[in-house]
């Protein structure tokens, strides 16, 4: 059974007939066809499938769509343009592609949604402050080593951003 | 850092200079030719100044990846998809009495049902061992064995249409020790291959060269050991997935399109081409970006089949995206091996020779098995010079899902078991263990005992750079107990030299066009599965033509339009296709030079192609943009294309059985050093940094070279603390049912437990190698077993030879060695 439900994602407002029992990762991945989040386990194991919901790194494999309605819901297409302006990436965006972060890239959106949340919190991170934002995300490829450099590497653009007033 | 003093390019002389020769000449030695056969030139062993080559670039696909524009199999949705689902077995072996799938049919929304009886043929990533089939029709062999499938216009009815299919089984007695296989004979898992022979066991392998037990009696120290490596999944985070889509009708006939997250599209092509009984020229394979494979996507799965027939039986499009559980079915993951190694030495630790006995559980069907079973022996006698060398392998079958090639296919079991070995020669001599390794080493330029030719062999300068870094000399046997450091070595091919079935056509192939904007298009065969080679070959097209590397596109893996390209295994993929687009690259530069220079009226070897300029290169004021370039090459020739070929030598091995297998163009090496900290009350081991150096040759992009080391380290680390593949045995649950089938019970590590990783890139510039690179993916992963359970004996004094090293096993022998000690303690007493 299908009911139509109005969702808030990156800004914009959805209106989507959608399986009732779908979850949240379901529904953006093959209702709204934003592929971006991914599906690693479909368990809440990977957090591959991380988007915000208000702000905060949510499973969205384990998420209800009920639970999306009314909130609002950020995935990695949503990034782009978020403390940049329209259409460029996020910092954390291009910090990944220049250090090398993304290997396979199946993880990266979980990734840079947990890392992302993070540093709209605190862009000065210690190293150990980045592993334990990142504790829920399993990469397979990188060893996570790439990924802190890029996640360090936005927190500084971030922090040269904030001093310039950019983006704010 | 490079173990030769890097070749400056000189600045060109002025024109005037009296001093210099020709200065066309001159010139011409930096600017590199194809040779007459198109190959990339062999045979210099010099660093080749470079201008993209060697940079920390961004990848081609990086901010598809970051932004999540990236396609991957799953993300494709067609008009009109159906949803496939698989029946599996819950029996770990059993015969199928019949199958009935009518009701199934005959539901609303179920579209097709498929069993084995439609697909018979038997087919297999080896040729020779062709003992699977899409769906089984009279056997299962393990608990998730495909049985059935169906597709209907949802996951949930197709879920409920495989309730609705019913399978008679009758049950046989499983085999889940692979001794017991070995043993066995009245339980038969595949049947016999002739009268008289065991069904259980799928290979053996019995080579010896030089006078083994001799050279063993004669030498000074003998290190014996029995050694258990527990197998290892790969779990790459993106679930298997294929689309299947069938076209009829048109002057194109009938056409089959498969995408699939494979990584080896051309063996997936043929494959489906035998068990559909179609032609290969009807059937395209496409293989989107790969979330992860380490081999694990290497072999064609039921999944793909499965789409295929089900597109062609329903005529919608079918996709199939495995869960997670089945991911851990699929499996082909690495091999459990049960290992009695022997090592003689003189008395300076010199190996005299080496005997080595292995039996590996390959679980239920061949798959690459009889490469295992060569590759468990092949690949160690290197970067050591061993004089006496025999192995024995067995390879059996047992109802688990089967197993195949893990990053490091076959040699990072035994490459455990020897480096521990060799540490323990170090303790037994009172040496130094990286000392030892020292005096072992082959050398450059050598064959090894099983007569594998190496050429460029960088391993010495791996040692240096681990010890350097990690603080050696200040840490081994001298840090507080706990805590210690371990020490291993490796080495590994840069792709294997033969392809899976034989034929003489090139193991790699480019094709390039240029375009009238400057552009340039290199269409590749290779599998990109975030390895990176999809950037690698932009960089070389960007070197060669002189291009700005955003004028660069690569289109890949789509058998409709690039050339074939083996695969993404046996990390060949850098050295063959990084070879073959130079060749192509080489071709098209020659055109372009030659029609800027009878424009310029000069001598072509002038014309450099650089910065995104044509230019000459002995009076750099004369240029012009490379999209000019271009044009006057297009007017001269012709529509502008090249393709460029890479095959390997034929003469780097032994001509006995077998000596083919663990040949390669080139070798890897690697050596590691890990700290560890051993909590002796709970025996927990935590890893705090794995020094890792390894001789790629010379890194394309060393950011990507790093990490592969790092990716490679984390990957052994996981394997040697925490990753376990367990199989209930019938006290436990059902028997052969997989024990942790989920991301949560099968742990691989988190951030919070990799350690520290330092990559320290060795460039010994490989002879063949493109630009002198080797392969980086899969050697650096060896050492990291043995280092750590080496670094845990410097740390507490126990020796860990059998796997994983979790706190239960470590905790018990340190108990075991406290009980022995006060046994010791007591004796001296009494006496």
């Amino acid at each position: 059974m299908k009911e139509l439900l109005t969702l808030r994602i990156n800004g914009q407002t959805h209106e989507a007939a959608v399986p009732s029992h779908f979850t949240l990762l379901e529904t953006l991945r093959y209702v709204l066809q934003l592929t971006g989040s991914k599906q690693g386990c479909d368990k809440g194991d990977c957090g591959a499938c991380t988007v915000w919901l208000d702000g905060r790194p949510t499973l969205s494999c384990i998420t209800p769509v009920h639970e999306a309605v009314g909130a609002e819901v950020r995935t990695v297409e949503g990034l782009v343009g978020l403390r940049t302006g329209s259409g460029t990436p996020h910092p954390l965006q291009d910090a990944f592609d220049v250090c090398g972060a993304a290997q396979c890239g199946f993880c990266t959106p979980g990734i840079l949604m947990s890392a992302a949340a993070l540093l709209e919190e605190n862009t000065s991170p210690s190293r150990d402050e980045i592993r334990d934002a990142l504790s829920g995300n399993l990469c397979r490829c990188t060893g996570y080593t790439k990924i802190y450099d890029a996640v360090e590497m936005a927190a500084e653009r971030l922090r040269e951003q904030g001093e310039r007033g950019v983006g704010r | 850092m490079s173990t030769r003093t890097p070749r400056r390019t000189r600045a060109v002389p002025p024109r005037d200079d009296p001093e210099v020769g020709d200065p066309a000449e001159e010139l011409e030695e930096h600017i590199s030719h194809p040779d007459q056969d198109g190959q990339a030139p062999h045979g210099r062993r010099e660093r080749v100044e470079t201008n993209v080559i060697g940079q920390r670039l961004r990848k081609t696909d990086g901010l598809a990846k970051s932004t999540g524009r990236a396609r991957y199999t799953d993300d494709i949705s067609l008009p009109g998809m159906l949803h496939g689902k698989i029946l599996r077995s819950p029996h770990p072996h059993a015969r199928i009495l019949s199958i009935d799938t009518s009701a199934a049919e005959q539901m609303a929304g179920v579209h097709a049902v498929v069993t084995g009886a439609e697909m018979p043929r038997s087919y297999g990533i080896i040729p020779w061992t062709p003992d699977e089939q899409a769906l089984a029709t009279d056997r299962v062999r393990y608990v998730g064995d495909a049985v059935a499938a169906v597709a209907a216009d949802d996951e949930d009815t197709a879920n409920r249409a495989l309730e609705a299919i019913r399978v008679e089984y009758e049950e046989l007695e499983p085999l889940l020790d692979p001794r017991e296989a070995e043993r066995r004979t009245d339980v038969q898992i595949h049947d016999p291959k002739k009268p008289g022979y065991n069904g259980n066991i799928t290979k053996v392998v019995k080579l010896e060269f030089g006078e083994v037990d001799g050279e063993m009696d004669a030498a000074d120290v003998v290190v014996e050991g029995d050694y258990f490596f527990e197998g290892s999944t790969h779990t790459p985070i993106e679930p298997h997935c294929a689309v299947g889509l069938w076209e009829e009708g048109g002057i194109a006939g009938t056409r089959l399109t498969v995408w699939s997250s494979t990584q080896v599209p051309h063996y997936l092509h043929r494959e489906l081409a035998r068990v559909l009984e179609l032609e290969a020229a009807r059937i395209r394979v496409i293989q989107p970006a790969v979330g992860g494979g380490f081999g694990g996507k290497s072999e064609p799965f039921d999944l793909e089949f499965c789409v295929a027939k089900l597109a062609m039986k329903s005529g919608r499009p079918v996709k199939i995206l495995y869960t997670r559980e089945e991911v851990f079915y699929a499996h082909r993951g690495r091999h459990p091996f049960l290992m009695k190694y022997r090592l003689g030495a003189d008395r300076e630790g010199r190996i005299r020779a080496v005997d080595n006995r292995a039996l590996l559980d390959g679980g239920a069907y061949a798959s690459f098995g009889l490469v295992t079973a060569y590759y468990s022996g092949q690949l160690l006698p290197a970067p050591y010079e061993i004089p006496a060398y025999r192995f024995h392998s067995t390879r059996v079958y047992t109802n688990k899902p089967a197993c195949g090639p893990k990053r490091g296919h076959g040699s990072v079991q035994p490459r455990f078991a020897f480096e521990v070995q060799l540490d323990k020669l170090a303790e037994r001599l009172d040496l130094d263990p990286i000392e030892l390794r020292r005096r072992n080493f082959m050398g450059e330029d050598r064959r090894t005992i099983n007569e594998l030719r190496v050429t460029s062999n960088g391993f010495l300068q791996c040692l240096d750079a681990v010890e350097r870094a990690s603080g050696w000399k200040e840490k081994h046997r001298r840090l507080p107990f706990g805590r210690g450091v371990g020490v291993a070595g490796s080495c590994y091919i840069s792709g294997t030299n033969y392809p899976i079935y034989p034929n003489e056509m090139p193991q790699s192939g480019i094709q390039i066009q240029v375009d009238r904007s400057g552009r340039v298009t290199v269409f590749s065969g290779a599998s990109d599965i975030g390895q990176g080679s999809d950037s690698m070959v932009a960089y070389i097209a960007a070197e060669e033509l002189g291009v700005p590397l955003e004028s660069v596109r690569v289109l890949t893996s789509d058998t409709d339009l690039t050339p074939v390209d083996l695969g993404a295994y046996s990390s060949r993929v850098t050295f063959m296709l990084g070879n073959a687009c130079i060749d192509a690259c080489r071709k098209m530069k020659a055109l372009v030079q030659q029609a800027v220079a009878e424009h310029w009226d000069a001598k072509p070897q002038r014309v450099l192609l650089a910065g995104g300029q044509a230019m000459d290169g002995l009076d750099t004021s004369r240029q012009m943009p490379i999209a000019g370039a271009f044009n006057l090459a297009e007017a001269k020739y012709g529509t502008l294309g090249a393709t460029g070929s890479y095959n390997t030598p034929k003469d780097v091995h032994g001509e006995y059985r077998g000596g083919t297998i663990g040949a390669s163009p080139a070798y890897s090496f690697t050596a590691h050093v890990a700290e560890v900290e051993v909590d002796p009350e709970t025996g927990f081991v935590d890893v705090k940094t794995i020094w890792v150096a390894h001789d790629c040759g010379r890194a394309l992009n060393p950011a990507i070279v790093e990490g592969q080391m790092e990716g490679s380290a984390y990957m052994g680390f996981g394997e040697a603390l925490m990753e376990q593949q367990i199989f209930k045995d019938a006290d436990h649950g059902r028997a052969g049912l997989h024990d942790a089938p989920s991301l949560l019970d099968y742990r691989i590590p988190t951030s919070l437990d990799t350690p520290e990783l330092a990559s320290l890139i060795i460039e010994s510039i490989d002879p063949e190698g493109p630009y002198g690179a080797k392969e980086a993916g899969e050697g650096p992963l060896h050492p990291s077993i043995p280092a750590i359970a080496n670094a845990i004996y410097d740390a507490v004094g126990v020796r860990m030879d059998s796997m994983p090293f979790s706190p239960p096993r470590v905790w018990k022998a340190i108990q075991a060695q406290k009980e022995m000690e006060g046994r010791e303690g007591k004796a001296v007493a009494a006496d």
